[in-house]
């Protein structure tokens, strides 16, 4: 108690204390938060994504006047709720752990950041009420209404992604505060969100990821069924439309790519010298492919001479910081960091091959791909590019270690005092499995039942087609 | 006053949280006590009634806890490091409820059911209660300033927190009660009219008899809470809420429903209000409202976000609401197909300049970004890469699919497959 009888002492704004805490658990707050993330990612892609593809496929009905694409469209805004119901929860849980697992850094930067998250709110407020408009409106309003209110989710899931991400941004290139006793003062929220240099090439790498993410995965349904003879016009449709939305943005990541590394090159040295395993400061550095970083280099993997040099920054003899620069304890995990980074950038660039292929078929023969093999990689590329879009994540976030606020506050000082972290970690895994086997339980049911013919109206809520697959 | 007004936000966050989405949680919990095959009907009933409003709804609570967050950081921190249990407990409720709602969403006929609704139900009382809990530890200043600083478990565990907890859920049931009731005379049923009529009046009877006994406890166990609700605007909202509670249970006898909504929110926002009013100007202990508060920058930009949220928000929930509460969103009976309006039967040929473009666009923004280096230079690149995937992706997903050799032959389509 002896704080809060210092806390009624001091009376000026923003000098309360609030000091750090030895946490044991510290690891498994950080598990923790990374699974809340690791499940709610993939719906924020649903969220950047879909609602495009359905307002897509509802003008085409609206221009051509198909049933065709009313259906496609229906259907689609169907499953476009459920997920967003879902996302709407593990959201929540997000900005509950924020407090709960890391109440040091909400106590101590709060009032710099918490800006970004009280605009995504209203995003996700108005996500919320259209969606619900739009998906329970279908009938019930004009035709052109109703397509007009699908509209604001569309732009509501991109503007909630951009103020989610500055305040990410913002922690790996913190500015816009006075430190004072460990707290930031004298914040001033908007520009150090939004006057960001660093935040720009994470918000479209992350939103371009949302086309990949979510045309892949509808894409692999469709394929699955492809190959199994369901090759309707239907589905060739839903086919194109969800595989062109993946494929228009793919190839693009890689040069997104290129622009996000050396902005890391500049920005934040360490991260890329863990991201390519370089020990020391080198000056025409080596690109090492797959390996391993033995504490001082990379072994057993594929060098290719100054391509690191060139990468990031476009000149093969420039000068390239090393993890030597810095203690050890201020290095992140190395290896993490490198089989992510590489695993991200392997899926992506297998992932844009594909993509060149199917716009070429597309294109120049004005038709879909008919080899077998192009639609069993297909259905490969729905759950690579989750897990391309979760290795990318890891790199930024594991890469920031062992910051919280990038060479301003570790982690270890935002942790919460709180005992109990393994069994709240636990009790979440548990929680996580449970939901996770009894989605694929309904998956597995509602695949065994016919479902209603084309043209015809559904009850809703009804089955949506990403459950026909099994 | 600039350090008051994130708190006034919050308690208009709170209100309405508790108004709607208690009355969804009530909703679930009605589902709970409705067991047994004849009542099917009122389960069915308590979760149609709140599709389209629930994840609007919902939201109330993000937007509490991101103002708190960033206008009262180090009062956040304390409550939330403090009540960690609870709120943990109240997240793994979301949880479930959220994921047994979107399944439930998608099955009508299977086996596991009802299974799915007694998991939504038990999550909409556990959700509440333990909010409610949250609730009583700070009232009753419990939570003290820093990290994990209060008692892990006595600081909710205690007669106050668990009364309120009670009183959470018993409130939520009365007000789902009250609006299924209004929703069903709005369907014309009777039957369902009457079932929620009698619910809601026994639920307010409970919550009537529970808020009496909160009060007696706060006397015992918080004695400068109980001073807090005997003088000035805490006695007078105390009062409001009391009057409004009785007066909603008069229009519940009667059948007035629609009075009886407005008087039933009226008496939460009433003791919403009131608590805030007993314990102004204290926060937590040994520190205010104007202590926690961020500095005036930081209140500037949250006020200014909301006023300009709220400029959106305010048409766009009232819209909602008239249409959900015109039934206009309601499942089944549609008032018929709405005749599709083409502006021509079927498209031309994909106009020639699209391939054009769409390749500059690629060549000259991918060269930008690469070789560029000021920020409006990648700014106009990302702009040109975003139109070449806009004309690209129009041009490749209008061309007709039908041109496919893919298409299998007749027959190979198996029966079920229309998707």
């Amino acid at each position: 108690m002896t704080v809060a009888a210092l806390a009624g002492i001091l009376t000026a704004v923003g000098a309360v204390p609030f000091p750090q805490v030895d946490q044991e658990y510290l690891f498994q707050a950080r598990q923790m938060q990374a699974l809340s993330l690791a499940v709610h990612i993939p719906l924020v892609c649903f969220g950047l994504a879909f609602p495009t593809m359905v307002l897509f496929a509802e003008g085409r009905y609206l221009r051509t006047g198909d049933p065709l694409f009313r259906t496609l469209a229906q259907r689609w805004s169907r499953v476009m709720l459920a997920l967003f119901a879902v996302g709407v929860v593990t959201g929540t849980i997000l900005s509950f752990e924020l407090g709960l697992l890391w109440p040091g850094l909400m106590a101590s930067f709060g009032n710099v950041f918490g800006l970004g998250f009280a605009l995504e709110g209203f995003s996700f407020f108005v996500e919320a009420i259209f969606i619900a408009i739009y998906v329970y409106g279908w009938d019930r309003l004009g035709p052109r209404l109703h397509f007009l209110a699908g509209v604001p989710v569309a732009i509501a899931g991109i503007t909630g992604s951009f103020f989610v991400i500055s305040v990410n941004g913002w922690m790996n290139h913190p500015g816009g505060f006075t430190l004072a006793g460990g707290r930031a003062v004298d914040a001033h929220p908007w520009s150090a969100l939004f006057g960001n240099s660093y935040f720009w090439h994470e918000w479209v790498h992350m939103y371009f990821a949302g086309f990949i993410v979510t045309g892949f995965l509808v894409a692999a349904v469709y394929a699955w069924g492809f190959l199994r003879g369901r090759r309707g016009r239907y589905e060739r449709t839903a086919l194109a439309i969800a595989l062109t939305a993946a494929a228009v943005v793919a190839p693009l990541q890689l040069v997104i790519g290129d622009w996000a590394a050396r902005q890391v090159a500049t920005g934040q040295p360490v991260k890329l010298a863990a991201m390519e395993g370089l020990g020391q400061t080198t000056a025409g550095a080596s690109e090492h492919l797959l390996g391993w970083y033995d504490g001082h280099e990379v072994v057993y993997g594929i060098e290719i001479p100054r391509l690191l040099s060139l990468l990031a920054f476009h000149n093969p003899d420039a000068t390239v910081q090393g993890l030597n620069t810095v203690p050890l304890a201020d290095q992140p995990p190395v290896n993490v960091e490198r089989f992510a980074f590489q695993t991200m950038v392997g899926i992506g660039t297998l992932l844009a091959l594909l993509s060149v292929v199917y716009l070429f078929v597309r294109f120049r023969r004005g038709r879909l791909p008919t080899s077998r093999w192009f639609y069993r990689a297909v259905v490969a590329a729905g759950p690579l590019s989750v897990v391309a879009l979760i290795a990318g994540w890891v790199t930024t976030e594991v890469g920031r270690q062992p910051w919280v606020v990038h060479g301003v506050m570790r982690t270890a000082e935002a942790v919460t005092g709180a005992r109990g972290i393994p069994v709240g970690y636990g009790t979440l895994v548990l929680v996580y499995v449970g939901v996770a086997a009894a989605v694929a339980w309904l998956l597995r049911r509602l695949g065994r039942i016919p479902l209603p013919a084309e043209g015809a109206q559904p009850t809703p809520p009804a089955a949506p087609e990403a459950v026909d697959a099994p | 006053m600039l350090p008051d007004l994130p708190a006034v936000f919050i308690l208009l966050g709170l209100t309405a949280y508790t108004v709607l989405a208690g009355a969804d949680f009530g909703a679930g919990s009605w589902m709970l006590v409705s067991g047994g095959a004849g009542r099917a009907a009122v389960r069915d009933h308590a979760r149609h009634a709140m599709g389209p409003v629930w994840e609007a709804n919902h939201v109330w609570l993000v937007f509490v806890l991101v103002v708190c967050w960033t206008a009262y950081p180090v009062a956040y921190a304390s409550i939330v490091s403090t009540l960690a249990v609870p709120l943990f407990v109240a997240a793994i409720g979301i949880i479930l409820r959220g994921a047994a709602y979107a399944l439930r969403g998608q099955l009508d006929a299977t086996p596991g059911r009802r299974a799915i609704e007694t998991v939504f139900a038990l999550s909409s009382v556990l959700t509440p209660f333990a909010l409610g809990t949250v609730a009583g530890a700070i009232a009753t200043g419990r939570v003290p300033v820093g990290n994990a600083e209060g008692n892990l478990l006595s600081s909710w565990l205690n007669p106050t927190s668990v009364l309120i907890g009670t009183l959470a859920v018993a409130t939520s049931s009365f007000l789902a009660a009250v609006y299924l009731a209004a929703d069903a005379r709005r369907l014309r049923d009777h039957g369902l009219e009457h079932a929620f009529r009698s619910r809601a009046l026994a639920a307010g009877a409970v919550t009537g008899a529970l808020a009496l006994a909160a009060l007696l406890v706060v006397r015992l166990d918080a004695p400068l809470l109980w001073d807090g609700f005997t003088r000035g605007a805490g006695l007078l909202m105390v009062g409001l809420s009391a009057a409004a509670g009785l007066v909603t249970l008069a229009l519940v006898r009667r059948a007035h429903f629609g009075g009886a909504r407005a008087s039933a929110a009226l008496a939460v926002a009433a003791i919403v209000t009131g608590w805030a009013a007993a314990q102004e100007p204290r926060f937590l202990p040994g520190l205010t409202v104007g202590q926690a508060a961020a500095g005036t920058s930081t209140l500037t930009a949250v006020v200014t976000t909301v006023v300009i949220g709220a400029i959106v928000l305010v048409p766009s929930l009232t819209l909602l609401f008239a249409l959900f509460l015109r039934g206009r969103l309601d499942a089944g009976a549609a008032p018929g197909t709405p005749v599709p309006d083409p502006h021509r039967a079927a498209d031309g040929r994909p106009p020639r300049l699209g391939p054009v473009f769409a390749l500059a666009c690629l060549v000259v923004g991918a060269g930008l970004l690469v070789f560029g280096n000021a920020g409006w230079v990648h700014a106009v690149a990302v702009a040109l890469l975003c139109g070449y995937a806009a004309s690209a992706f129009v041009l490749a997903a209008t061309t007709p699919a039908d041109a496919s050799p893919a298409t299998a032959a007749p027959g190979t389509r198996r029966p079920g497959s229309a998707v």
